[in-house]
């Protein structure tokens, strides 16, 4: 699948986070980008259009990216929607409460453009297998 | 305060700011600040608590901040907005995320807070745990700013 063709959603609470993982995305070939403040808005976003990869921020106020996450996990319609972590959270009980509720994988920051790339281009493969 | 905690702020700092911002700054010799007076014209500070407790605080001169914020949004800003307030939060969470990983190989498992900013002249920086905190001063090129630690154990 080409990056061009793959929908994000970027879900974080800062403004300038939001901008720079846009950015990042942008670096390297994503141009379907859509955003999200919180994971409340997320789910809206989720629910009005076909996203094929969140990219979210843990520590969010409302609902955190772990409360997100389980909510997409529970919801039928978007259960399957691959989850991309951002977290300055790689602490190993973190990374475990992730994995537990379904992550796709996780991105420890500060990242690269690359690296972000990585890991979604791991996710797309392995969901498509 | 224990020589440890240095390292993993140094060295969280140096890598946050190169990963996201493509700066390379260069740290200075650590000292300690006994007043509340921050060394910079806008300060990120973050609560840790865990096995070690207290805060963290950045404090950047408003130059080097605009060249690190700038680097990072791809944008020139040209003065202290709202962008800027929120890169200096989230550049707070990612240097405390940096230190506490490299903190846990040490045998230290510390949680943060949601970091907040304070933006202004001579304003000022309280540590939860009171006494003296310990300075890292970092220069760019464009400017200086200082991690400011106070960690107990």
């Amino acid at each position: 699948m080409n990056e061009k063709n793959i929908k994000v959603l970027i879900v974080d609470d800062f403004a300038t986070m939001r901008k720079v993982v846009r950015n990042l995305l942008k670096q390297v070939g994503y141009e379907d980008i859509v955003e999200a403040e919180d994971g409340v808005m997320a789910l809206k976003a989720l629910k009005s259009q076909k996203i094929d990869v969140i990219v979210s921020d843990w520590n969010m106020p409302n609902m955190t990216g772990l409360e997100l996450l389980k909510a997409v996990r529970a919801d039928e319609e978007l259960s399957k929607t691959p989850f991309l972590m951002v977290t300055a959270e790689a602490l190993q009980d973190n990374v475990v409460a992730a994995v537990k509720a379904g992550v796709n994988n996780y991105i420890v920051k500060p990242f690269t453009a690359e690296v972000l790339n990585e890991k979604i281009k791991k996710i797309m493969e392995n969901i498509n297998k | 305060m224990n020589v440890k905690f240095i390292n993993p702020f140094l060295e969280g700092t140096t890598n946050v700011l190169k990963t996201m911002a493509f700066v390379e700054p260069r740290a200075g010799k650590p000292y300690l600040k006994i007043d509340n007076l921050a060394k910079g014209d806008i300060s990120g500070i973050i609560g840790l608590t865990g096995s070690a407790t207290g805060s963290l605080a950045l404090s950047f001169t408003e130059t080097a901040i605009l060249k690190i914020v700038s680097n990072m949004l791809g944008e020139n800003i040209k003065s202290i907005n709202g962008d800027i307030k929120d890169a200096v939060g989230e550049i707070t969470n990612m240097i405390s995320g940096v230190a506490r990983k490299n903190l846990e190989a040490e045998g230290f498992y510390i949680q943060a807070a949601i970091p907040t900013v304070v933006a202004g002249k001579n304003h000022s920086i309280t540590h939860v745990m009171g006494g003296p905190s310990l300075i890292i001063p970092f220069e760019i090129d464009e400017g200086s700013f200082v991690v400011d630690v106070c960690l107990s154990e």
